[in-house]
């Protein structure tokens, strides 16, 4: 099994997955919290429309796909806010409209083909050393940025008006959040894929928070859940060759499972 | 002790200030000072305007016309909000899922400016002592939404308290919380206004409280129906109507 190590494509999948992980893991956490579980999904679509977009203009898709969700999540926050749409039709509109696009494009460069299935279905094993560097870079900044504004995040997630009252700049953390759950979405993406970048977000902070009993113990635990799933979700696929989206996906839906029922087990 | 305050210091002008959340004027022409040591209680029926007025003092609300300023400064250029402490009326907007302790709760009190997650020996301390002065150091690490309302209001009281305040801002702070730990807290807040010269703007509808603690009032209705010492207020028509209106009348004179 050492022997894995050896290989320079499962190093470069090992090192960037892990990076991801974490900040999945982390801001999956708020997202829940400010019942924004969804966002993900609705952000992960139109990034499919970016990197449709950037197979047409063969452009790096990637970054493509970063441009246009952060676009859209930024637009999505302001619809949030201003336009009164209720909770989450903006990204139910969002998300079906990049999919669409990204359909439509895909079919008019002709490009359905493996490159775009591998954003699809996600396709960490084969990561590009350019994208190595470019995700784990993103990965950390968005660690960083929800490092250092932890006590913030996690004051106006909680009580967002009395967060404001002791003269935290709320509105520019959730701009802050938005541009951060915009970069996570895509760098997952290249982990799990379009289709279950929102599980990556979701269900490793979802089974944090079935235990913790306060804020640090659910931001770890959702932590170490998400980069336990990569990892072992990678060494398995591997091993047994297997798609490494499902089994990293399948392997938190299995977390989860074990600490859902722990809990109604301790009453 | 009543009418002594009034060579204080200015720290919040309230001008002209008129407030509608869209269909009327909620607040109209509401103008009055709150002085440095000043324990100031706004009072009024529900629905009055008294918790709008304390949101657009704390800049969570835009006033239509008119405007508060905070130590000779805008709420717009007043930066220093660490020096007012802040308990929102009722905690009911509190997720009772959150996964948050109340020693966490309490601390977002004092790290609203910091930037790494760790605590210093001092915060620490500062944290244990708010918790002590509302009596709930034992529930610590628990869940916040484990404990009962009244458990919850004393955490909000201390993470009020936590960062040492020089003005206190308190919405209806004891309500759901028993009389034993209300006379406890009233004594405290009587004690920080007295010892430690912290100013103390509370709303509430407790006539016993009023009379017992309250220097200044504040009595509101859409507009300012009455703003003076309590010794005056108790002598004025709007009093007595309060009272014919059936207020809670515990009332302990002195
Ligand atoms: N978010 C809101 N949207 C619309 N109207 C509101 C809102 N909040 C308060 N109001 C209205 O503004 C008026 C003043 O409300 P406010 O909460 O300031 O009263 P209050 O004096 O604090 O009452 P209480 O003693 O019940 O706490 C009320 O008529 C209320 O219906
Ligand atoms: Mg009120």
């Amino acid at each position: 099994m050492e022997a894995l190590f050896l290989y320079g494509f499962f190093q470069r999948a090992f090192l960037t997955g892990i990076f991801i992980a974490i900040a999945c893991g982390l801001l999956g956490i708020f997202l829940i919290l400010r019942r924004d579980a969804m966002i993900g999904h609705g952000l992960a679509h139109v990034a499919f429309a970016g990197v449709a977009l950037g197979l047409f203009l063969n452009v790096m898709p990637l970054a493509v796909a970063l441009f246009m969700a952060v676009v859209a999540s930024w637009i999505i926050m302001k619809l949030k806010v201003k336009a009164g749409l209720h909770g989450d039709t903006a990204i139910a509109i969002f998300s079906s409209v990049g999919f669409a696009l990204g359909i439509l494009l895909a079919t008019l460069s002709q490009s359905f083909n493996v490159d775009l299935f591998s954003y699809l279905f996600g396709e960490i094993l084969a990561i590009e050393p350019s994208e190595v560097v470019f995700s784990i870079v993103l990965a950390f900044v968005v660690v960083l940025l929800i490092v250092v504004n932890y006590h913030k995040l996690m004051y106006m997630t909680f009580d967002r008006e009395s967060a404001k009252a002791s003269g935290i700049k709320v509105d520019r953390l959730d701009g802050l959040l938005t541009l951060l759950t915009a970069v996570t979405v895509v760098l997952g993406m290249k982990v799990v894929g379009i289709l279950l970048v929102s599980a990556l977000v979701v269900i490793p902070a979802a089974a944090g928070l079935q235990v913790a009993s306060s804020f640090k113990q659910a931001i770890v635990l959702s932590t170490c859940i998400s980069i336990t799933s990569v990892v072992l979700g990678l060494v398995l696929a591997f091993l047994l060759d297997l798609p490494a989206s499902g089994s990293i996906v399948l392997l938190s839906f299995l977390a989860f499972g074990i600490l859902f029922v722990f809990r109604r087990a301790r009453g | 002790m009543d009418s002594v305050a009034t060579e204080q210091e200015l720290l919040i002008e309230i001008r002209k200030v008129a407030y509608s959340y869209g269909y009327g004027d909620v607040l109209k022409d509401v103008s009055f000072p709150i002085n440095q040591e000043d324990f100031l209680a706004i009072i009024g029926p529900n629905g009055s305007g008294k918790t709008t007025l304390l949101k657009i003092i704390l800049g969570l609300l835009k006033p239509r016309l008119g405007e508060v300023k905070i130590m000779g400064k805008t709420v717009e250029e007043f930066a220093d909000w660490k020096t007012i402490g802040y308990v929102p009326q009722k905690a009911t907007h509190i997720d009772s899922l959150f996964p948050v302790s109340v020693k966490e709760v309490v601390a977002m009190g004092i790290q609203s400016s910091r930037r790494f997650p760790r605590r210093t020996r001092e915060e620490d301390s500062c944290i244990s002592r708010a918790l002590q002065q509302v009596g709930i150091e034992e529930y610590k690490n628990r869940r916040i939404g484990n404990l009962s309302a009244g458990q919850q209001q004393r955490v909000f009281i201390a993470r009020a308290l936590a960062n040492h305040p020089k003005i206190l801002m308190l919405d209806e702070p004891t309500t759901g919380v028993d009389v034993k730990t209300q006379e406890h807290f009233y004594d405290m807040l009587h004690r920080l206004n007295r010892e430690e010269g912290i100013t103390i703007v509370l709303i509430t509808h407790e006539v016993g409280i009023i009379n017992k603690h309250v220097a200044q009032v504040a009595c509101l209705n859409q507009t300012l129906v009455y703003h003076g010492s309590h010794d005056e207020f108790c002598r004025s028509d709007e009093f007595k109507r309060m009272l014919a209106d059936g207020h809670h009348l515990v009332s302990h004179h002195h």
